[in-house]
């Protein structure tokens, strides 16, 4: 076992040594082939013979309890083989790592909640089974319109405690120039492509499920939790991915449903969420009210800033949006003020995605900064240098590395920002009104222990094995890569197996932490195979030279296949947080920019560009490096322009739970969109110095996209997504 | 019934209701085309059928016992990619992937419906439609991308159509 645990910057030799060249480059994805064949097979895919199928039964109230089902004409269908309600186990709401999986009582926690279950032959029989099922409620009154529920400040839910430092309302009373503005955001799906879906089976008292899954050894302890027994026994498979987007965290309910389903059958049972169940079953992001504050000199010099919000939760989840997150390391300014506080609502639950907290934060936080420099006449690009802070402003760490000055810089030459008149609705092309605008983005990096094992075969090919996932995120590519580098291989040579609990446990994919932590453990893995190596050279690690299947060292050379011979080298890797991660502020960075059209008659608003520059630290592969920043681009456009949850405040109801009515970005939504890394290894973040990214390119960049329609058109619209009614009233005249 | 999906004859014994989608993946082992919706909301399932592209979740398989059906099984294999699943992989038009069999089926439709010169929402001439970003972005957009790897995909797709630069740029309307 090669080990390194965070208490001070460092970076395996053999990173430094790797002659292979594939680490940082733009390298096909491994698995591409399966892809675009159709033969990856996903979670309700290549099902074992004999499997049957679950639908879920959905609670027709907002809020109550269940005082009776009536399974009468449902079980009366040929095809049916159960319908099971009553069992202890069938959780009422999501389970996580943190939140145990609350069991069925019968309380009807929100509308669309699972409370039963038909398992059939087939799919058709089981979803109209499903409709026959009639179970009777005592309804209570709900809590629908999170606008009219008391805001609970002591509530102690979530990761982020309130941050009061300094004295901001006297700061705000000094101040030469003040922004006081709420801003809201509304309800966000995280709408993966590939509804949640399980299978599952039982062999001689073991479970085996495979589940659409982003944290495969978190969602072996959940469902063993929620099933009573060992997590020994509970395997969990999730080689593939449909996207998570953080909806796939935790645990849902089907999937435990579907583990009941096959025991009470004796056969295997597969359940998956209908689009519209995934927008009730699953979790959602919580809609925020935000407050902005921000005291200033005429100088624009913050004395002050404050970002106090209001997100919601449902009765029984333990997650709350930490809406300030990335405001905490971003300006300068000594009095602060940062709390979210919570209303309880009766909804499904709300919970983490794609960046928890920057996502929706730098709507606030981004746009007040642009109100504050078009207030004082300041280029909003020069009034963020003015709040650059040398050492995390809250809490006083040092930055580990921060690029975010030249972010800025590179960015604004790229995109051409000395082009934007300041002068808002100042710009037309015909009919429509042009402009730009930018953001900060800037995303907090986790250092999460991960392990990995690294195998090199007879014959030479080698064999990387963690229970890590690939969810789109490029997984297997950049691990093939850091073992082709580490061992000198091709990336033909190399097998990546992922997604299976049996595998030595890693971070799982969330919060941007997968990449770095995984990588760096298959690094520290191969570190281990090459002592061994070493070893079988009679010489030392660092006199290693490994390129292309042949190692040499002291004028001696063999290829790995011979010195290998027919004894497996294997290599154990485990990466841990340390000192350094708690001694030091560590975040991605960087900058977003704009440029719309706003049609001058109807106040139709087209993305025409973005350009995004980003500090990820190491860029483990160029490719799917930016297609995961781009991707989050995209989702900043469309939560900026139409990702809207709408509630139906009578009944709990969401008006709009699907891609019909949701409108997630489509292709004709999207420009081509650039961007580009400033790449500088930040051996304090982790062994391979590589920092977050797929969760850094949405932070800031809907705020970009709405201050470039505020610069086309004058005027400012605080209540997200920006649509055409909100626009029309103030366009500049004809 | 009987099925003729790429090239290969099936019979299945099938409940009426079953979509041609579900034909394919719970029946016989095609699991190639995604269920993303089931409501033709976000294209997962697109097939061909008779050379046309179409959201396979809508139809039932009981009308297509006579069809030339193509999955994506169909168009190539991992060992003898057909160009367009060439395109994706270089490209990187894809993320997690569950959407690409769908892309890559409407693709290579959407391609073909422009080779008949049919016109598009974005056509400045109703009656020679020319290929350009704007118009493959506007006729692939009912096929839906959650990871948005869109501007790949479209790198893909015109590299396949074989545009130049000054091509891809031309505005449509």
């Amino acid at each position: 076992m090669a080990e390194m645990v965070m208490d001070q910057a460092q970076r395996p030799g053999g990173l430094d040594r790797a002659e292979q060249g594939l680490l940082g480059a733009p390298v096909p994805r491994w698995e591409g082939a399966a892809k675009v064949t159709g033969a990856a097979p996903y979670a309700y895919e290549q099902s074992p013979p004999g499997t049957v199928y679950v639908a879920i039964v959905p609670a027709a109230i907002g809020r109550g309890q269940v005082t009776g089902v009536d399974a009468g004409g449902a079980e009366a269908l040929p095809g049916v083989l159960a319908v099971i309600h009553d069992d202890p186990r069938m959780p009422a709401g999501e389970g996580n790592s943190r939140a145990k999986p609350q069991p069925n009582t019968g309380r009807v926690y929100h509308y669309g909640q699972a409370v039963a279950m038909v398992v059939a032959e087939d799919g058709e029989v089981a979803r109209a089974a499903a409709r026959l099922v009639q179970v009777r409620y005592e309804e209570t009154p709900g809590r629908f319109d999170v606008e009219k529920q008391a805001p609970i400040r002591e509530h102690g839910l979530g990761f982020l405690p309130a941050i009061d430092k300094g004295d901001l309302d006297a700061a705000m009373a000094a101040a030469e120039v003040t922004l006081d503005e709420t801003y809201t955001t509304p309800v966000h799906f995280p709408a993966a492509l590939e509804p949640h879906a399980t299978t599952a089976w039982w062999e001689d008292g073991q479970l085996t499920v495979r589940t659409s899954n982003q944290i495969a050894g978190a969602a072996r302890k959940t469902i063993a939790t929620a099933l009573g027994i060992e997590a020994s026994r509970v395997r969990v498979l999730a080689p593939f991915v449909g996207g998570g987007f953080g909806g796939k965290t935790g645990v849902g309910p089907e999937a435990v449903y579907a583990a009941i389903a096959a025991e009470r059958v004796g056969r295997p049972a597969k359940v998956v969420l209908s689009r519209r169940q995934t927008a009730y079953v699953a979790h959602h992001r919580s809609h925020t009210t935000q407050r902005i504050r921000l005291a200033a000199g005429r100088d624009g010099r913050l004395s002050g800033i404050g970002h106090e919000s209001v997100a919601a939760q449902n009765e029984i989840g333990e997650f709350l949006e930490p809406v300030p997150f990335g405001t905490l390391p971003l300006y300068a300014g000594e009095n602060r003020r940062f709390r979210t506080d919570l209303v309880r609502v009766d909804l499904p639950a709300t919970g983490a995605v794609r960046a928890p907290g920057e996502a929706v934060g730098t709507f606030g936080v981004e746009c007040a900064m642009d109100e504050l420099a078009h207030r004082l006449g300041i280029d909003p690009i020069e009034l963020r240098r003015r709040n650059e802070p040398e050492v995390d402003p809250t809490n006083g760490k040092p930055f580990t590395t921060r690029r975010l000055l030249d972010c800025y810089t590179q960015g604004a030459t790229r995109f051409g920002w000395e082009r934007r008149d300041a002068t808002p609705g100042s710009v037309r092309d015909g009919e429509w009104l042009i402009g730009m605008g930018m953001a900060a983005a800037l995303r907090g990096n986790f250092t999460v222990e991960a392990q990995a094992r690294v195998r090199l075969e007879v014959g030479g090919r080698a064999v990387i094995e963690t229970d890590m996932t690939d969810i789109g995120t490029g997984t297997y590519t950049i691990l093939a890569q850091v073992a082709g580098d580490m061992l000198g291989l091709p990336m033909t040579a190399i097998d990546v197996r992922l997604g299976d609990s049996d595998f030595p446990a890693s971070a799982g994919s969330g919060g941007s932490f997968g990449a770095g932590s995984s990588a760096a453990a298959v690094a520290l893995a191969c570190e281990d195979v090459l002592a061994e190596l070493a070893l079988r050279m009679n010489a030392a690690p660092e006199d290693l030279r490994l390129k292309g299947g042949q190692v040499s060292a002291g004028g001696r050379s063999a290829a790995l296949a011979d010195l290998v011979r027919d004894k497996a080298v294997e290599g154990h890797g485990r990466m841990a947080p340390g000192k350094v991660s708690r001694a030091t502020s560590q975040a991605s960075h960087g900058a977003q920019f704009a440029e719309v059209a706003v049609n001058a008659v109807t106040g139709e608003i087209r993305v025409r560009r973005m350009l995004g520059v980003f500090d990820i630290g190491r860029v483990l592969n160029r490719r799917t490096a930016q297609n995961q920043a781009v991707g989050g681009m995209v989702w900043g456009l469309a939560y900026a322009l139409s990702e809207d949850g709408v509630v139906d405040t009578r009944d709990g109801r969401f008006v709009n739970p699907d891609f019909g009515e949701y409108h997630v970005a489509v292709n004709a939504d999207v420009p081509q969109i650039e961007c580009e890394f400033i790449e500088e290894v930040d051996d304090a973040a982790n062994p391979v110095g590589a920092k977050g990214v797929g969760e850094l390119g949405i932070s800031g960049a809907g705020a970009a996209v709405a201050n470039a329609i505020f610069n086309a058109t004058g005027v400012r619209v605080r209540d997200f997504p920006v649509t055409l009614d909100k626009l029309l009233a103030g366009l500049p005249p004809l | 019934m009987h099925f003729t999906i790429n090239g290969q004859a099936y019979d299945a014994d099938l409940d009426i209701r079953t979509s041609l989608l579900d034909l394919c993946r719970e029946h016989l082992g095609l699991t190639g085309s995604k269920k993303g919706c089931d409501h033709g909301q976000c294209g997962a399932c697109t097939m061909l059928v008779n050379g046309r592209r179409i959201n396979s979740c809508l139809t039932l398989a009981v009308m297509h016992q006579d069809d030339e059906i193509v999955t994506i099984e169909g168009l190539g294999t991992p060992e003898n990619l057909h160009p367009m699943q060439d395109a994706f992989v270089r490209h990187d038009g894809y993320q997690c992937g569950y959407c690409t069999p769908g892309q890559i089926c409407s693709a290579v439709g959407m391609l073909d419906e422009v080779k008949k010169g049919w016109p598009s929402h974005v056509s400045g001439d109703l009656t020679s439609a020319a290929l350009s970003d704007e118009e493959i972005s506007e006729r692939m957009s009912g096929n839906i991308c959650r990871c948005s790897a869109y501007p790949n995909i479209v790198d893909a797709i015109s590299e396949v159509a074989g545009l130049t630069p000054a091509e891809r740029e031309v505005a449509g309307a």
